[in-house]
């Protein structure tokens, strides 16, 4: 079909044009990049025709031509709504895909926390096992035209028996000065065998035309390493934003990746978890809070490949408007998962009558002594309890806005920086207060 | 303090209550009685302003003022408090915020300043030792795995704090052993005195021993069928209602 061979082109001739830069990567990097572009150039963009993409539709993005976003300048004033005094730690910032030194807050840039372009200059041998390798193996379209196209991006190294207690902050920022730009924001987080640290990314905007974040985060986290997840998506409510988080566990590593989303016309996370060894844990923490036209589309799929491994899921949605949530949630058991854990749950709590969500929880179970359970509910303000709130004295909005803030509260409390989890606190109030402002 | 008149109200087209007349004066303690479905919790809720049943008829006047002009969180700041018969768990919220969320609203609205987590903590300590309540149950989620008497020693320790001047407790005894329901005696009686009044929904007659009330009502099919004193209520325990029957017997409806 021509349109869709128009809609790759835009792709395949960037693609095309870095050739020359391309040639001063490592050969395996290179290898990796042209199969991501292969892919995507065979399957190019999901349509709703795929079964995991049936609730969303993304031709308003494959119909739109994305430039590579550059330039374009940043102040620390303009990326205060997304950071965090109160929170020490190494900062990368990346502004429309180009790692910023000036906005960034690095001790040593070659140590431990960088970014893919000088680790790939210095020591391309600690990122060749990972970097890429992951994600290709996927069958996901975007994030292979990520592996093709990425160009700067974050490592994080967590040395072996290494227990860092400040977290680093990644944020990438689009700046969308001019109409339909895109990045292809990149992360690898390589935690060493019984480390222990905390990695939050922020993905954001500040411009109102326009403009697509398609990321992709590779986690591998090494025998009985610990490492706390979070990805604060709060692009502009013009941005489209998609995503892969990609997470490979080793024997007794226990890692927990929030994804909290409250930004976004159109967004799809997609979180893929492999627990490779016994013993493994991993929780998945989610909560989306949406109005207006946003759509929100999460899905994760945990691999149970061996006996004793745990998995706890638990998303949350608050829609209001016109929104849309989707969940899809899969949990596969292999045969050799024996005494696999696996839990998962999606609540949404509707605050308007024309708010939607869809909702489907899957599991392939291949093993017999496993203990596995799934359930998901959509829900209003419960009317009783407003009544038993306003009967003590709450007015009404008040007891709506607590409801609200109880029905979030659990997955609110589980961000263990503070400064984070006020942060999206008042980001919940200031959502509803700003939707029943709006309402006649 | 409180004068209804001729009260119908209505859920989902079905009528329950019929013609309620009762009046209720300030230091007085009303007990209101009757069989299953004649209509009690709902003249609790709609005293308290529950939308989920609509007054097709009739008034009532609160402290001069007509009370079902006034939105819930409206009555409860003038002073009305219903204890509810199913307490509502609210996970996520924890009882301490929820209490002092409560009482702060109330004291805003007589244009008293807001109490801090400090002195309300001091208040809360004080009132919790006299109902024998135990400490942890203020930093626990709102009515979450309490047990029915925790849930009701709840009610209770909230109309303690809000220092209701019209108290209504629909059923506050059903269910409890005699330790909370000494406690829930204990609490109401505190609470006695020339400036406030009480109105105790109650099936049992037990509940009148130790709340000793100055008026008791029967109601039966929506309308107060008999009103006497606390004698009417030991006849009851005797007799069922059975010997009441059906028809309502409007010369009685008024208190004498």
């Amino acid at each position: 079909m021509p349109a869709v061979t128009e809609e790759l082109s835009t792709y395949l001739d960037i693609f095309g044009s870095r050739a020359e830069r391309r040639r001063a990567e490592p050969d395996w990097l290179v290898e990796r990049r042209n199969r991501g572009m292969q892919q995507f150039a065979e399957q190019g963009f999901p349509t709703t025709k795929h079964e995991e993409y049936r609730y969303t539709n993304l031709a308003p993005i494959a119909k739109t031509p994305f430039r590579i976003a550059d330039g374009g300048t940043v102040t620390l004033d303009d990326l205060a709504p997304f950071l965090y005094n109160g929170i020490k730690g190494d900062r990368l910032v990346f502004v429309n895909g180009q790692f910023s030194r000036p906005l960034s807050n690095v001790a040593d840039l070659k140590a431990s926390v960088t970014t893919t372009g000088l680790l790939l200059a210095d020591n391309p041998a600690v990122i060749a096992p990972h970097l890429a390798r992951y994600s290709t193996e996927r069958n996901n379209p975007l994030a292979a035209l990520n592996s093709a196209l990425f160009s700067d991006g974050a490592v994080v190294r967590i040395p072996e028996h290494t227990a860092w207690d400040a977290p680093v902050h990644l944020v990438f920022v689009s700046t969308a000065d001019a109409p339909d730009t895109v990045t292809h924001p990149r992360v690898l987080v390589i935690a060493g065998r019984d480390s222990e640290a905390s990695v939050i990314e922020t993905h954001c905007g500040i411009g109102d035309t326009p403009y697509w974040t398609n990321a992709v985060t590779e986690i591998v986290a090494a025998d009985n390493a610990r490492l706390d997840h979070y990805r604060l998506q709060q692009e502009t409510l013009s941005a489209f934003h998609t995503s892969l988080v990609e997470i490979h566990q080793g024997r007794d590593a226990n890692v927990t990746t929030h994804s909290v989303s409250f930004g976004g016309a159109l967004v799809r996370n997609d979180v893929e978890v492999v627990l490779e060894d016994e013993n493994s844990e991993c929780t998945m923490n989610g909560l989306y809070a949406i109005n207006g036209r946003q759509h929100v589309d999460n899905r994760t799929c945990v691999d149970h490949t061996m006996p004793h491994c745990t998995s706890h899921q638990l998303y949350k949605g608050v829609l209001d408007g016109y929104a849309r949530g989707v969940f899809g949630g899969k949990i596969i058991v292999r045969p050799d998962a024996q005494k696999t854990d696996a839990f998962q749950s999606n609540k949404n709590l509707l605050l308007s009558e024309n708010a939607d969500v869809n909702t489907k929880p899957q599991l392939e179970i291949d093993a017999n002594d496993v203990k596995c359970s799934h359930g998901a509910t959509i829900g209003q303000i419960d009317d009783e309890a407003a009544f038993y709130l306003r009967s003590r004295g709450l007015g009404e909005s008040e007891a709506r806005s607590l409801l609200t803030y109880a029905f979030a509260a659990d997955l609110l409390e589980r961000m263990k920086f503070a400064p984070v989890c006020d942060r999206f606190e008042s980001l919940l109030m200031a959502k509803l207060v700003q939707q029943r402002a709006s309402k006649p | 303090m409180l004068e209804i008149k001729n009260l119908h109200a209505s859920v989902e087209d079905k009528q329950i209550l019929k013609g309620i007349n009762l009046s209720v004066s300030s230091g007085e303690v009303h007990a209101v009685m009757g069989p299953n479905g004649s209509g009690k919790s709902t003249l609790a809720q709609v005293i308290a302003g529950r939308d989920t049943f609509e007054v097709t008829a009739g008034s009532v006047t609160y402290l001069g003022k007509d009370l079902l002009e006034l939105a819930p969180e409206e009555r409860a700041c003038e002073g009305i408090f219903l204890a509810f018969q199913y307490p509502v768990e609210i996970p996520g919220v924890s009882n301490l915020y929820f209490l002092r969320a409560a009482v702060n609203a109330a004291r805003k609205h007589r244009g008293e300043d807001e109490l801090d987590a400090i002195d309300f903590m001091a208040t809360a300590k004080k009132k919790m030792a006299s109902l024998g309540m135990d400490n942890q149950m203020v930093s626990r989620a709102v009515n979450v795995g309490f047990s029915g008497g925790e849930k009701k020693r709840n009610e209770i320790f909230q109309m303690a704090l809000l220092e209701p001047k019209l108290a209504i407790l629909d059923e506050t005894d059903s269910g409890l052993d005699i330790d909370a329901l000494k406690t829930v005696a204990d609490g109401v009686n505190a609470l006695r005195g020339p400036e406030r009044a009480i109105v105790v929904v109650t099936h049992y007659q037990r509940l009148l021993n130790y709340i000793v009330p100055d008026f008791v009502h029967v109601l039966a099919d929506g309308k107060v069928v008999r009103s006497g004193d606390k004698s009417l209520a030991l006849e009851l325990e005797d007799k069922g209602y059975g010997w009441l029957g059906n028809g309502a017997r409007p010369e009685l409806a008024v208190r004498a």
